[in-house]
């Protein structure tokens, strides 16, 4: 799914249950990080459950790919749908883009508690700045 | 009876997020009962003034009520007024005492605690040992979480710590520690005793000359009481001959440039302007307390915990950690390796307010090897409705999991 359809997906659903467990599937399709890419580099500060990340651009050196993992679901969850906004995108493109406001448009932000908000702006924050070492 | 006390708290009969609230979180904080909100709000409305200062007709009404609420609690707790600080709580209590205690403290001394500890009753003696040289030990546990008490004792006799600081009952998993027998032991050695009764204030009301203590330290948002209020009784001796904490006004005997004298305790430890209406708060929190029969709602909550443990122990893939016969009425527990940020968060959605992750018990985890736990902790104004509720939730929930 892209980032519209997962977009038409969360907002279809009523309730906050249902939209939970959309996104915890949407976590479970996302591939598990090999064990060995689980290294404190990528480890991403300032979120509450262990997340990693991994950012690059493709054998092109074109487009940006993407892979990351957490060792809880609801946040895997949160990941997939970060990774579906950014994942190959331009460099140029992704500084276009606001993962974070989206996540407020879907009314994801004020359901998550303080911290685990904090943890996904930690995550962005830290995708935008890798996207700018990029330029 | 108890349906007629849940009327009591209005937050039991709220809608969060659109669900009835099921609230199992009350060993991070009681629900009040609607007599403490009235005390609160009528000392603001009728009654405001400072404490201690002042010769008009509200400032010595305040102090009256104010000083008879330490008189209270001293007579909850089976002690002397004097013999009683208001604190913040339990984690101002326990670095006051840390602080207090350092003078008697060198790099020979042994400071005692257990690994079922709340950081608040380790840090500070951190702090302590930081300062003085002394050495933290800690007491033998098994790997499921529960102290071992014959061996407990052993190893106070052979360490004769000069402290022993130990919870009454354990936050993550709420395990009763029979700490009058530690304090038996102990005070054989000269050991100072000190309880952290966080936890037990309420469930247990224990009676501190019966438990022969040197000092206790509690929290009165976990006894129903507001926040930002607590104390702790120190056996007077020892309270009065330890060093001042913080210091500033009302705490003084007198002033002047060429050196300062303090007041005798407890005013040495209550410097500045209390939280006069959280005592008083926490005054209509002990009348309330006070006016039911504790022996059975005593009762009440250990069948409630049988009910939850129970129900939970049914649930394949559940273990539920710490010591199921001495308990507060709290359940901490994990399902196979799901993390218990995902269980709380779906639980959530149903209304259930569950705790999860390390309870500030950050070494105890260490020691369960565990990230974390769910933890469901009982008031006596929780009903078997509520526990219904959360293992029907629980149970879909992990159908979802194993989705
Ligand atoms: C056993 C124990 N000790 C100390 C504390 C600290 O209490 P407070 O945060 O009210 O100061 C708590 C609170 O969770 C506790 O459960």
């Amino acid at each position: 799914m892209d980032i519209t359809q997962i977009q038409n997906r969360l907002n279809s659903l009523s309730g906050w249950q249902a939209k939970y467990r959309e996104i915890m599937m949407l976590g479970k399709k996302l591939p598990a990080l090999p064990e060995a890419l689980k290294t404190p580099d990528a480890l991403v500060q300032g979120c509450e459950s262990n997340v990693w990340l991994h950012l690059d651009l493709d054998e092109n050196q074109e487009r940006l790919v993407l892979i990351a993992d957490s060792d809880t679901r609801i946040v895997k969850g949160l990941l997939a749908i970060i990774l579906a906004t950014y994942n190959n995108l331009l460099p140029h493109e992704a500084k276009e883009v606001d993962a974070y406001e989206l996540f407020e448009e879907m009314g994801l932000i004020k359901h998550l508690s303080p911290s685990r908000g904090n943890g996904v702006k930690a995550i962005i924050e830290r995708i935008k700045a890798q996207v700018n070492a990029f330029q | 009876m108890i349906e007629q006390l849940r009327k009591d708290f209005p937050l039991l009969h709220t809608q969060v997020d659109e669900q009835t609230l099921c609230y199992f979180d009350s060993a991070a904080t009681t629900q009040k009962p609607q007599s403490v909100i009235d005390a609160v709000n009528k000392f603001y409305q009728q009654e405001n003034a400072n404490v201690h200062r002042g010769a008009h007709t509200l400032s010595a009404a305040a102090t009256t009520q104010y000083e008879a609420v330490r008189t209270k609690l001293a007579d909850f707790l089976n002690v002397a007024a004097k013999e009683v600080v208001w604190t913040k709580g339990a984690t101002d209590s326990l670095n006051l005492i840390a602080y207090g205690l350092s003078d008697k403290l060198n790099k020979e001394d042994i400071i005692l605690i257990s690994p079922l500890e709340h950081h608040a009753n380790i840090v500070p003696w951190q702090q302590a040992a930081h300062r003085t040289g002394a050495r933290i030990e800690t007491l033998p546990i098994s790997p499921q979480g529960i102290l071992d008490l014959e061996a407990s004792k052993q190893l106070i006799k052979t360490l004769q710590p000069k402290i022993l600081s130990v919870c009454h009952a354990s936050n993550a998993l709420g395990n009763i520690h029979d700490v009058a027998s530690l304090i038996d032991i102990a005070s054989r050695c000269g050991t100072i005793t000190v309880v952290d009764g966080a936890q037990s204030f309420l469930h247990l009301r224990p009676d501190l000359t019966a438990l022969g203590c040197d000092f206790f330290v509690f929290s009165a948002h976990k006894a129903l009481g507001p926040t930002g209020v607590g104390g702790l009784f120190g056996r007077y001796e020892l309270l009065n001959d330890m060093p001042v904490y913080q210091t500033g006004g009302e705490m003084i005997e007198r002033v002047s440039f060429s050196g300062t004298t303090f007041r005798d305790a407890p005013g040495k430890f209550e410097p500045g302007t209390p939280n006069i209406s959280g005592v008083i708060g926490f005054g209509a929190a002990l009348d309330y307390l006070n006016a039911i029969d504790d022996s059975a709602l005593a009762h009440y909550e250990q069948c409630l915990y049988r009910y939850l443990v129970d129900a939970l122990s049914d649930i394949g893939g559940v273990k539920i950690w710490g010591d199921i016969k001495q308990n507060i009425g709290v359940v901490s527990f994990t399902y196979k390796d799901e993390h218990h940020f995902d269980i709380a968060t779906f639980l959530n959605t149903y209304g259930v307010a569950v705790r999860s992750g390390h309870h500030c018990t950050q070494p105890l985890m260490e020691h369960l090897s565990l990230s974390g736990t769910v933890r469901v902790s009982l008031a006596f104004y929780n009903s078997y409705q509520d526990i219904d509720t959360f293992i029907d939730a629980l149970k879909d929930t992990i159908d979802m999991l194993e989705e």
